[in-house]
């Protein structure tokens, strides 16, 4: 757990460090919804909900992208030498869940700012947009860590997790009609939402287990 | 020419279902009609699907247990085959579908899991190509092939069944209620004769086809490939 822990502060210490690739989402986050706004101005609830999941979406990948992407492969020895790879990708699953809800948090108060809230309950929709964030960040670092053994940049890693985490968006996009106002049949929405819930242990039990025959070289 | 008598029970099997699936009385469901025959032949393409794919799973987790390069072309040629069960399947489907829901694809929910089923396969046959170095590749196909398996049960088997569907026996609260393979209450013992056998008919002509297509990749990198 001590391990966990200091791993997640090297690469809390890395981030502080080098500000500009967080900087540098966030403005891909401001400019993004700025178009958004100038092309549709204030959309409709189903506009708006299909357009926050999918810059959700992209926003997480390029904020989860670089945690393998970045370990060159001298550090990864030296990780192999002072840790096992169950605390090392413990740490980066938690970093990544973080650092995708810190991304939710700015494109929420973009979106709110610029395209209106034809939300009906917003404290709801905000705890849904950091549950959604939680499970993009869980599904792409795993696959961050299987792109960086292919040696490829993020393109290998869109073409494998976009399929993936197709199941997590649908979910996540039906419940949050229900905040838009759409009305579900009694019990669907708490059956979705334990099933999205259910999907995440399970991205995370596999990451685990998987994780150390990849590391190994 | 000797066969074994898995490849013989395929064949008697297939056959069976073809000409029986042709003659045999259909109840009348519907707006069915005859299309109903359709059963007997895209159905068991999901069955398949999931068999095939089973079996890739179980080859990739032999591979990361010992090692052994066969179990990954193995994993990697079951894959393969279960995406052309898949590919079949949503042909047969969409060309039932022109003539009972009026349109090829409809987006229906099964319609899209099955596609997305097949979207995810052939990422894992992407990222596989672009790797040069054979135990790499076969590490990382079999972390990714692991992962993709317990995301492509849950996208077919549950998530289908929460949403109202085309499909028959789609409705909500029909008798087998949205089960995405079997329509309910359409089933009579007649068709269930000819349904069960077409299932396992198909299986082994997939495992057949996995077959030649293993035997041939291991045949062809004998020199590079020993044990």
């Amino acid at each position: 757990m001590k391990g966990v822990f200091t791993l997640m502060q090297k690469d809390l210490l890395l981030e502080l460090r080098q500000q500009y690739t967080f900087w540098g989402i966030l403005l891909y986050v401001a400019s993004t919804v700025f178009v958004l706004y100038l092309a549709m101005g204030k959309p409709q609830a189903d506009v708006f909900n299909g357009l926050f999941w999918m810059i959700q979406l992209f926003v997480c990948i390029n904020a989860v992208a670089k945690s393998f992407l970045q370990e060159s492969k001298g550090r990864m020895l030296y990780y192999y030498f002072i840790g096992s790879p169950t605390q090392f990708i413990i740490a980066k699953l938690i970093y990544n869940a973080l650092i995708s809800v810190l991304m939710v948090v700015m494109s929420l108060i973009l979106f709110f700012f610029l395209l209106g809230t034809p939300v009906l309950n917003i404290g709801s929709f905000v705890g849904l947009a950091f549950l959604g964030a939680v499970s993009i960040g869980l599904v792409f670092t795993l696959m961050s860590a299987i792109a960086a053994k292919a040696q490829q940049n993020a393109a290998i890693m869109a073409i494998l997790g976009f399929p993936l985490i197709i199941p997590q968006l649908l979910l996540l996009l039906r419940i949050s009609r229900s905040m838009l106002g759409e009305v579900f049949r009694e019990g669907a929405l708490l059956q979705m939402f334990s099933l999205l819930v259910g999907l995440d242990v399970l991205v995370i039990v596999l990451s685990v287990v998987l994780f150390p025959f990849l590391w190994r070289e | 020419m000797k066969l074994s008598w898995w490849k013989i029970a395929c064949i008697l099997l297939l056959l069976f279902s073809f000409t029986a699936g042709f003659i045999i009385n259909v109840p009348y469901v519907g707006n069915l009609y005859q299309t109903i025959r359709n059963f007997f032949f895209h159905v068991p393409m999901w069955f398949g699907q999931i068999a095939l794919l089973s079996l890739s799973l179980g080859y990739s987790i032999a591979y990361l247990r010992s090692g052994r390069l066969k179990y990954d072309i193995y994993a990697a040629e079951f894959a393969k085959v279960g995406i052309l069960f898949g590919i079949l399947g949503l042909v047969t489907g969409a060309i039932w579908a022109r003539y009972t829901w009026g349109e090829y694809w409809s987006n229906d929910p099964k319609q899209m899991a099955a596609a997305i089923a097949v979207l995810i396969y052939f990422a894992y046959v992407v990222l596989r190509g672009s790797m040069t170095d054979m135990d790499k590749r076969a590490r990382v196909g079999a972390v990714y092939n692991i992962f993709a398996y317990f995301i492509y049960i849950p996208l077919i088997m549950i998530l289908p069944r929460m949403v109202q569907s085309l499909h028959p026996g789609g409705l909500e609260g029909a008798e087998g209620g949205g089960n995405p393979a079997m329509g309910g209450d359409s089933l009579d013992p007649v068709m269930r004769a000819v349904f069960w056998p077409s299932v396992f008919g198909w299986i082994l002509a997939g495992i057949w086809i996995s077959n030649l297509k293993i035997r041939f990749f291991l045949f062809t990198h004998k020199n590079i490939l020993n044990g």
